[in-house]
């Protein structure tokens, strides 16, 4: 037998490593699980190398664009070289930051408006995985991610996490060929699953031929999927036509189309509903100017919280009912109010709260209030 | 001595051993592998480049030791898939198969003949993505597309990198 070893020693030891990777990989199949520890040292070696690359980068690309740039000005005339040297620095300086900020304000501005909490990341390298397309960001467990959260930008949907280390996590993007994800048509609210395909363009699948559905028509997420919340943006439908079993609908990602830095995690998801307009491509939604000095309408108007969910709405209506029948919820011996009792509707240009317990045409009795009608 | 001994003590090129100081062979595979995570993020065109194994192959054929060649792939192989997506042990086997047939193969011929070396990168890339595929079929149950003229075309283009890159790698090497 030990001579047999010897003999064979190169093939028992390519065979003795190949099986102990085979148990490695039938132990993380099996227990569907991580070999957490292997992979939270790698990622947390990797992650402060490739950052210290990244920030020798742009150092080093600021240096050449700021520098070897403009050494032929400086040749032609070194006097107003100098002082173009300055102002391009400073411009570039400032165009860097203003596109930042833009950025940044982006975010910031789709954080606020969005009812979902987010958390926003940066992108800062590649997984080595053949084909996949999997981004690495800079947050992680420590910033409350987990596995499974949703990934966005204001633009659209991005991915999902895929997995999550103490500082960094793996972000699988909609175009990977395994990603899939419940949509629905703005228009004809046609519901499908979105699979990436491993290139730019995504498929919407599981669409009979029967459904109609245009081109231009935009996607949503649905929420069927339980990682991403109803009514986010996921792209346009470029090709839509009729396949063996099922549509074949292409959609462009409208998440990818202003670059891939920073992004958002979702942390909390809430459901929104599905706009009725197609996202706009403006990037920053900017408010209008301020009134002059001095104008009676300069004094600060609150924006009122709207509803958001159908309960909210059936809350403020029951409200509005409450208010109207002058019922004070919560109060002992009141019974409840009519809650079938028809609302009047306010008139779109008026500014004054409708007086409930004032008909509003002499002619047309109350209902909130009979005795006015005799 | 004579030239005829001269000869007999003098291994022949095909036999000579390279020894590796141990930066160079931990950095090495270090930076291949930090190369393929960061830099395609800016010059996508780059990411046909599979560094970690023409890394493997260098060793591999330079060590002369299937064991090595065996031991390198394997450690390559698991630190790849350390930062990928996938279970740990897929890049893994695959690197322990490339490392063993290339320090099989450096044993018959002379590998550090350029056109060798091309040939041997063409191959070695063509079977490492082969057998990916094989195996994510097989052991993961994954729809992995598989293009054999796209992959053609990129193993020209791994082999045509590899022979600068092993000239370059010639540079850290001592014989023993």
């Amino acid at each position: 037998m030990e001579l047999l070893l010897n003999r064979f020693r190169n093939l028992t030891v390519l065979l003795l490593a190949i099986l102990a990777q085979l148990v490695l990989l039938a132990y993380q199949v099996k227990s569907n699980g991580e070999v957490r520890l292997i992979r939270v040292w790698a990622v947390t070696a990797v992650t402060p190398l490739a950052r210290a690359i990244e920030t020798g980068r742009s150092g080093t690309a600021h240096f050449l664009t700021d520098y070897f740039v403009l050494l032929d000005v400086r040749e032609d005339n070194k006097r107003m070289k100098k002082e173009l040297d300055r102002v391009q620095m400073e411009n570039q300086y400032l165009r860097t930051e203003l596109d930042t900020a833009d950025r940044a304000r982006s975010l910031s501005i789709f954080q606020q408006h969005s009812p979902s909490k987010t958390v926003a990341a940066h992108i800062i390298g590649n997984t080595t995985s053949s084909g996949a397309k999997v981004v690495i960001v800079d947050r992680g467990s420590t910033s409350g991610i987990e596995k499974g959260m949703a990934v966005t930008t204001p633009d659209g949907i991005v991915g999902k996490v895929v997995d999550v280390y103490p500082i960094a996590s793996f972000v699988m993007l909609i175009t990977d060929p395994t990603f899939a994800a419940g949509v629905t048509s703005q228009k004809n609210r046609v519901h499908g699953t979105l699979k990436g395909q491993g290139h730019s363009t995504v498929m919407v699948d599981y669409v009979q031929n029967e459904e109609k559905l245009d081109e231009g028509e935009w996607f949503y997420t649905s929420g069927d999927d339980r990682i991403f919340p109803k009514g986010l943006p996921v792209g346009e439908a470029t090709v839509v036509r009729t396949g063996k079993s099922h549509k074949e609908i292409y959609v462009t990602p409208s998440g990818f189309q202003n670059g891939l830095e920073e992004v958002l995690i979702i942390i909390e998801g809430i459901h929104a509903p599905i706009p009725d307009t197609p996202p706009g491509n403006q990037q920053v939604h900017l408010l209008d100017p301020p009134p002059a000095e001095g104008s009676a309408s300069s004094a600060p108007v609150l924006p009122q919280p709207g509803p958001v969910s159908d309960a909210d709405r059936i809350v403020q209506q029951y409200r509005k009912i409450g208010e109207a029948e002058k019922h004070v919820y919560g109060e002992r011996g009141t019974g409840a109010p009519d809650y079938n009792l028809p609302l009047q509707q306010k008139p779109a240009d008026s500014t004054a709260p409708p007086d409930p317990t004032k008909p509003k045409d002499p002619a047309k009795p109350n209902p909130l209030n009979p005795s006015q009608n005799q | 001595m004579t030239e005829f001994s001269d000869a007999f003590t003098e291994p022949r090129k095909k036999d000579r051993v390279s020894t590796f100081t141990w930066w160079s062979m931990v950095g090495i595979p270090l930076a291949a592998i930090l190369f393929q995570v960061y830099v395609p993020r800016f010059l996508t065109f780059l990411s046909y480049l599979e560094l970690p194994l023409l890394v493997t192959v260098y060793f591999a054929l330079m060590r002369r030791s299937p064991i090595s060649g065996v031991l390198f792939g394997a450690g390559i192989g698991l630190a790849q898939d350390s930062v990928s997506s996938h279970p740990l042990g897929m890049f893994g086997i695959v690197k322990t198969l490339v490392g063993y047939f290339a320090a099989s193969v450096s044993q018959r011929f002379d590998v550090e003949n350029s056109m060798v070396r091309l040939v041997l990168g063409f191959f070695f890339f063509f079977f490492h993505q082969f057998f990916y595929w094989v195996l994510s079929r097989a052991l993961l149950g994954e729809a992995l597309d598989f293009d054999p003229q796209q992959t053609l075309v990129m193993a020209v283009l791994n082999a045509a990198v590899a022979v600068p890159l092993y000239h370059i790698l010639d540079k850290f090497k001592g014989t023993a």
